[in-house]
């Protein structure tokens, strides 16, 4: 795979992301199944970097989960966007930074729909004034989180307390990235680096020392897919996918799974044990699944937070191992500790996966 | 095992790198029309079998050039061996042998003759 | 005196037509940008349909101009062009003027740059190469090796590559790049005998005399395989061969096949000096970017401006006979307009 090529596509994709004064918009998924990840991010851009990021009070989820399984309406979901919109012009900021790719795919849907129908744009203003009297503008800039961790990656590896090598070997780890159909596959021009080789989480690796590992099925979808997820009967087709993935990076022996989306994390981490429990199959050496980050967590790892703040041990696939391979210290005991000191109920080790 | 309440899909995607080559192989050697095909369908729109039955001799040539041979055996037993198919054929690809030497390769499969 | 024609390009249209107009009396002068004439036809080794050298065709042209007397400027670029009454200065960048009483445009085609259909990896997979490329390797000669150095044993041609695709904003049919797909799947095949090959499709374009033979024969004697199905993406393989996905669309179901070696078969654009050339001049253009005659029935090879005439690839994708008789037809053009017989004169009734 000659690296100046991608270089050369990344050029063609190369988006405005905002510097300061950020709006910030949460995750369904991401906070209730990586607790950590917001968190550190917003420590990231305010403790580290020094950045204005502001979270409303206010602000709901995008309702994107209930747009893709056809329970909300269009015109709902413009609605609830353009309230989102109205609460940072209320708060003076014009810089939104999102935390869910598949709300960053409805900001970007819609905004491009405002753009070529600009009378839904109206319809839509109305809406809004006749829910809550209140009024928005389209925001400046519109940046997915990982955008703006992408932005500061160097500032960040300025800041690194460990590079992403295995220290017994000195050598990069192998790190697979899946950016989520969501961030750029609809609008390549919204997504760093476009639609077919993104450089968002591979800029990240590239500037913290990993090695990016691209194998044939990189661009296949998890398989979240949506209302394919939430009917219990089409589970199988959903995990078909994560599957799919799972047996292409295989041979690669990956150290980790780098993932853009929540929605792509969560299915990458927790399909990893469904498969092991239906068909007996784990994933990396030892039986022991290939972790899933994110970026936030990885950024997280990176400046030398502690695994267990960062919420690791909330994964379905647990990182000891990664974290002895980075040089990694951390306190056995404190996995299962609430902030307070209390002991939390242990969870139970799965049949197939080596913990 | 857990009881999920739904089972892995099987993939769809023809993998052509792992499918069984050994008929398509024998009709190359065997029956060497069976390259010219152009996959037009006039031999199945003209079939007496096809008419009554889902035998479609255009795909199960296709079929058999990709690989994909497991139901091959009960597929070539609906054709009549009537002859219209090579009859109307533009490219002259020999049809009714093609029937026959794919029989005649399953023997052999099953003989480990090839 | 006799009157000026200026050429500009000196590919096949460029040197054909000279040979011709010079032949017909008049004083012919051809701006070519490159060190050699030729253009394209330089970088093919044999030629579809009949498998004949490109060489061959070279000398037949190479031999009229020398039998002619030709004017030819090399390595010349032309910074402007000035319409005075009925005749054109041309002005070149080492201060040089030209007159013409005519001029022919014949400014050819550029080949579609493969790096811009992304999903394909040109550039980023090493296996995967263009019929260009294939064509140069053809040329060195000696033993076919994909770029990794190993021999092939299964090769894919992808049809179609930056034509009929809208999202490279390329609608026509480039005409040439079926027939090329199945004439360097036969040269290959030759080559690597024991070699599967397999060329990927969306409709098999074998309208020319001889194509559907070649296709046939392809199939017959060669035993190269067609699958209708266009692909979607390409990817590398651990081993960095290169994972091509279509749909096999007759059997209606995707199909996932590793070859050693991909081929895309590049189609045809507008080139940069005919885009250059019709800036200078005003000339019209299609939106697909090719120059546009006054009349797509009756008035080809004549552009908007008057005493300007265009043939060959410039116009549109066309194969080596069509630019030949392209070329021929303008020359017709500019004889009839250099002796004050204008087509434009004759009517049409609706």
């Amino acid at each position: 795979m000659r690296e100046e090529g991608k270089k050369q596509i990344w050029k063609d994709y190369q988006k405005e992301i905002a510097d300061d004064h950020f709006f910030y918009v949460r995750s369904c998924i991401r906070q209730s199944f990586f607790p950590g990840s917001e968190t550190a991010f917003i420590n990231i851009l305010r403790e580290e970097l020094g950045k204005d990021i502001y979270e409303h009070p206010d602000h709901t989820t995008c309702t994107g989960i209930g747009y893709h399984s056809d329970l909300v309406p269009f015109e709902t979901i413009m609605t609830v966007v353009a309230r989102h919109f109205a609460l940072a012009k209320e708060a003076g900021y014009k810089n939104f930074a999102i935390s869910c790719v598949t709300s960053f795919g409805i900001y970007s849907e819609i905004i491009e729909t405002w753009k070529h129908f600009p009378e839904t744009l109206e319809k839509t203003r109305e809406n809004l004034y006749k829910a809550t009297k209140r009024e928005f503008d389209i925001p400046e800039n519109i940046a997915h989180a990982s955008d703006i961790i992408y932005k500061f990656r160097n500032e960040i590896a300025q800041r690194a307390k460990i590079k992403l090598i295995n220290i017994k070997t000195g050598e990069p780890l192998n790190i697979v990235e899946h950016i989520g159909c969501h961030y750029s596959k609809m609008f390549p021009k919204y997504g760093q680096g476009g639609a077919e080789f993104p450089e968002v989480l591979a800029g990240m690796i590239d500037a913290w020392g990993g090695k990016v590992v691209d194998y044939p099925e990189r661009r296949h979808c998890c398989g979240f897919g949506f209302r394919q997820y939430l009917v219990q009967a089409n589970r199988g087709y959903s995990v078909a996918n994560s599957k799919k993935k799972f047996d292409s990076m295989e041979p690669y022996k990956p150290d980790f799974i780098l993932a853009n989306c929540p929605g792509c994390s969560m299915f990458m981490d927790k399909w990893q044990y469904t498969i092991s429990e239906m068909e007996g199959k784990t994933y990396a050496e030892n039986q022991q699944g290939i972790p899933v980050l994110t970026y936030e967590e990885l950024a997280g790892l990176v400046m030398g937070y502690n695994p267990w703040d960062l919420g690791l041990q909330y994964h379905q696939i647990q990182s000891e191992p990664l974290l002895r391979k980075l040089g990694i210290e951390f306190s056995v005991e404190d996995k299962y500790k609430t902030k307070d000191g209390r002991q939390m109920p242990i969870p139970e080790c799965p049949a197939n996966i080596n913990f | 095992m857990s009881v999920f309440g739904f089972k892995i899909n099987e993939g769809r995607v023809i993998d052509y790198d792992k499918t069984d080559k050994r008929i398509f192989n024998y009709l190359q050697k065997n029956e060497p029309s069976f390259n010219l095909c152009i996959f037009c369908g006039s031999c199945t729109s003209t079939c007496s079998a096809g008419n009554f039955t889902d035998f479609n001799i255009r795909k199960l040539k296709m079929n058999i050039r990709r690989g994909l041979t497991d139901n091959i055996e009960k597929e070539t037993e609906k054709c009549m061996l009537c002859g219209k198919c090579f009859l109307i054929c533009p490219r002259g690809v020999n049809n009714r042998n093609i029937i026959l030497k794919v029989r005649e390769a399953l023997t052999k499969i099953e003989s480990h003759d090839i | 005196m006799s009157k000026k024609v200026v050429v500009i390009g000196g590919g096949i249209t460029g040197m054909e037509a000279s040979v011709q107009l010079s032949a017909l009396g008049y004083s012919v002068t051809v701006l070519e940008k490159e060190s050699q004439l030729g253009g394209h036809l330089n970088d093919w080794t044999v030629l579809f349909p009949n498998l004949r050298k490109g060489k061959e065709i070279v000398s037949f042209l190479e031999h009229g101009l020398e039998l002619q007397e030709v004017n030819i400027i090399y390595n010349s670029k032309i910074n402007e062009i000035k319409k005075i009454n009925k005749h054109y200065e041309i002005l070149l960048d080492n201060q040089k003027s030209i007159i013409a009483d005519a001029i022919l445009v014949a400014t050819g085609f550029d080949l579609f740059d493969a790096h811009r259909k992304e999903e394909f990896g040109y550039g980023i997979y090493e296996n995967v190469i263009t019929s260009y490329d294939l064509e140069k390797i053809f040329a060195k000669g000696g033993e076919i090796k994909t770029p990794s150095g190993i021999k092939p044993k299964r090769i894919g041609f992808i049809h179609c590559v930056g034509s009929r695709d809208e999202k490279v904003n390329n609608h026509y049919c480039s005409n040439v790049c079926c027939v090329t797909g199945v004439k360097q799947a036969m040269e290959l095949k030759t080559l690597i005998p024991d070699a599967e090959i397999f060329n990927f499709y969306m409709d098999m374009r074998m309208f020319d005399t001889h194509f559907e033979e070649l296709y046939l024969e392809s199939q017959k004697k060669y035993g190269i395989n067609f699958i209708r199905g266009r692909l979607s993406e390409a990817n590398e393989a651990i081993d960095k061969r290169i994972v091509i996905k279509v749909e096999d669309t007759l059997t209606s179901r995707p199909l996932k096949m590793t070859v050693d070696m991909m081929v895309l078969l590049v189609g045809m654009e507008p080139s940069k000096g005919t885009k250059e050339i019709a800036n200078l001049l005003n000339l019209k253009l299609r939106e697909s970017g090719f120059l546009k005659p006054e009349d797509d029935h009756t008035m080809s090879n004549v552009s908007n401006m008057q005493g300007v005439f265009f043939a060959g690839t410039c116009s549109g994708p066309m194969s080596i006979k069509y630019t030949f008789t392209d070329a021929r037809a303008a020359v017709t053009k500019i004889n009839c307009y250099l002796k004050e017989y204008e087509l434009q004169n004759r009517i049409i009734l609706n």
